[in-house]
């Protein structure tokens, strides 16, 4: 069998999968347990799904480079079809899962449709704070790095500092921090400032600690000042631990966000999935769920790019 | 002529982590002339790399003083480049960006922006400037660190061992490139290394160290005219000298019986 041949029957997969899944769905009938959606949301999805896995297949024939690309993901998209197959057998057409915490995928799916306005509402308010957060949190964190790093008294002085506060998870600040900032959202959003802080500062300054020596004798014997040093030596060549620093704050920003969120926060994709847990709707919960796991997936795609354009030369060096 | 460096009855101490003291240079005295090329050969702990460094300014001594053109040394300066054994160039600058780096720290680069390409082009990398160091091998790596310490037009420069990590071939082009670049400026040179070939193949001056402490033994003055043939007899003749000074010169052993 040749090899285009094997590519374009790995390609026909999704589709097949996808065509299934809409037959069984279609034809099954649904356990009685259930609500009824409003609309047969899960359908309409297979259904865009079968036209674009379609589509795809037969653009492959014309377009060899997406065929080959499309055909290696092929395998890993058709999984996911057959998860939600048997999601959706398990739930509304046998009722085997616990129906309260296990909805269909209609009303899943229907929710992320029919309240699109008010997650999305949400999803900004939660952006506002994360981003404000984020952003101070991160630049304190390197300026804190950099002087730890390069000044002997900031070391002396703040250093102990650091390592005093900075494990103490950034949610057990919450009595102290609700009285002593003037709002929730001014509040909540330090907590995630915090929370990005501590790892940027330490690793930052554990990076600047890490460089060879040589570079900066390297930097002074070609005439360069203290402060250009720092600056065009030290702050570039600590970039690496720099980030590891932002990754791990990042991941511990989504944390913070939703405890924060809980603070009596008015609008926010964590304060929604816990109301929505209170109210017993799960659906809801699930689409808060997705929202939140593709806006985390989104800002860590968009640091990782961040990366790999700064850290472009070290490519080759050090593999990610 | 600029770029004579005198050093004079200079000490210098280190402390072990076993908080020893340990004396690494002891009552050196050296005059290099300017526009000369000079070779310090030792075996390793001899101090020959520490004197290069006291030269530098990147550490200083105990006591005695080492100066440049009368001026007493008491810090790194860009009137004297330096090449390091492994390349040091920046990892995160392409090799344009490294050779200019000089520049634009002392904020010269805007007067100075072609010297970076004629510099490039002495040490045979045009074509590679926005290549990064990781993507060079070690020789060229080597030549793009030659050229970073060049730009700058210093009046000495210092070598510590740059070749020693290349192979064989790289390293006698390497050689004849650092000869070209010396013979073709006025520059004074200082290198260190532990290859006898190399210092005689090179330099005016060899200067031979001992270790424990380091001290001066004798100064080879290799007397016959460039380029030097390393198969000649006068070469052979000082390779002869100078291994007998550092106690290499190998004695005839009588074999314990015959057949």
């Amino acid at each position: 069998m040749g090899e285009t041949t094997w590519k374009s029957i790995k390609s026909l997969l999704p589709f097949l999968a996808a065509a299934a899944t809409l037959a069984i769905a279609y034809v099954l009938p649904d356990s009685s347990l259930h609500p009824e959606a409003e609309r047969p949301y899960f359908l309409i999805v297979l259904i865009g799904i079968c036209v674009l896995a379609g589509a795809l297949f037969l653009a492959g024939f014309f377009f060899p480079v997406l065929q080959t690309h499309y055909s290696g993901k092929a395998p890993f998209y058709t999984g996911v079809i057959c998860f939600l197959c048997v999601l959706n057998i398990l739930t509304v057409k046998t009722a085997r899962l616990p129906v309260l915490y296990f909805p269909s995928l209609d009303r899943i799916f229907g929710v992320l449709i029919e309240d699109a306005a008010f997650i999305g509402k949400c999803l900004l308010y939660s952006l506002r704070l994360l981003v404000t957060g984020w952003v101070s949190g991160a630049t304190v964190g390197i300026l804190t790095g950099v002087a730890i790093g390069f000044n002997r008294h900031a070391r002396y002085w703040i250093y102990p500092l650091v390592r005093v506060l900075g494990p103490i998870p950034s949610t057990a600040w919450i009595p102290l921090v609700l009285v002593s900032f003037p709002t929730v959202v001014s509040a909540s959003a330090f907590l995630i400032a915090l929370a990005v802080w501590f790892p940027t500062t330490v690793l930052t300054s554990s990076g600047i600690a890490s460089i060879q020596n040589s570079y900066f004798e390297a930097a002074a014997t070609l005439g360069a000042s203290n402060r250009y040093t720092i600056l065009r030596v030290g702050v570039p060549a600590a970039m690496p631990h720099m980030f590891i620093g932002l990754f791990n704050g990042t991941t511990s920003s989504f944390i913070t966000l939703v405890t924060a969120e809980m603070l009596g926060a008015k609008y926010g994709i964590g304060w929604y999935i816990n109301w929505q847990k209170d109210m017993m709707s799960y659906a809801n919960v699930y689409a808060g769920l997705i929202v939140m796991s593709i806006t985390c997936y989104c800002f860590i795609t968009l640091l990782f790019r961040l990366r790999d354009r700064v850290l472009v030369w070290q490519k080759g060096v050090i593999k990610w | 002529m600029v770029g004579g460096i005198s050093i004079s009855n200079v000490e210098k101490r280190f402390t072990n982590p076993q908080g020893e003291t340990i004396t690494a240079l002891s009552g050196i005295d050296l005059q290099i002339r300017a526009g000369s090329f000079v070779s310090l050969i030792g075996p390793s702990g001899c101090g020959k790399s520490t004197l290069l460094r006291l030269i530098a300014g990147l550490i200083h001594p105990d006591s005695g003083a080492v100066s440049l053109d009368g001026d007493r040394i008491t810090k790194p300066g860009s009137d004297r480049g330096f090449m390091f054994q492994e390349h040091t160039l920046f990892p995160w600058l392409n090799i344009y960006e490294n050779v200019a780096f000089g520049l634009r720290a002392r904020g010269i680069y805007r007067e100075r922006a072609k010297d970076v390409h004629e510099i490039i082009e002495l040490v045979e990398l045009s074509g590679f400037e926005k290549y990064y160091p990781h993507q060079l091998s070690g020789g060229m790596c080597q030549r793009a660190s030659l050229a970073r310490a060049l730009v700058g037009r210093p009046k000495v420069l210092l070598l510590d061992e740059p070749l020693g990590a290349l192979d064989a071939f790289t390293r006698m082009n390497m050689q004849d490139e650092i000869l070209r670049i010396w013979s073709e400026s006025n520059m004074t040179m200082v290198m260190v290394t532990h290859d006898v070939d190399e210092a005689i193949y090179l330099s005016d001056q060899i200067v031979v160290m001992t270790p424990r402490p380091g001290r001066v033994t004798k100064i080879v003055d290799v007397g016959f005219s460039r380029p030097r043939a390393r198969s000649s007899e006068d070469f052979l003749h000082c390779r002869g000298k100078v291994l007998q000074l550092l106690d290499f010169g190998g004695t005839v052993q009588e074999p314990d019986y015959y057949l």
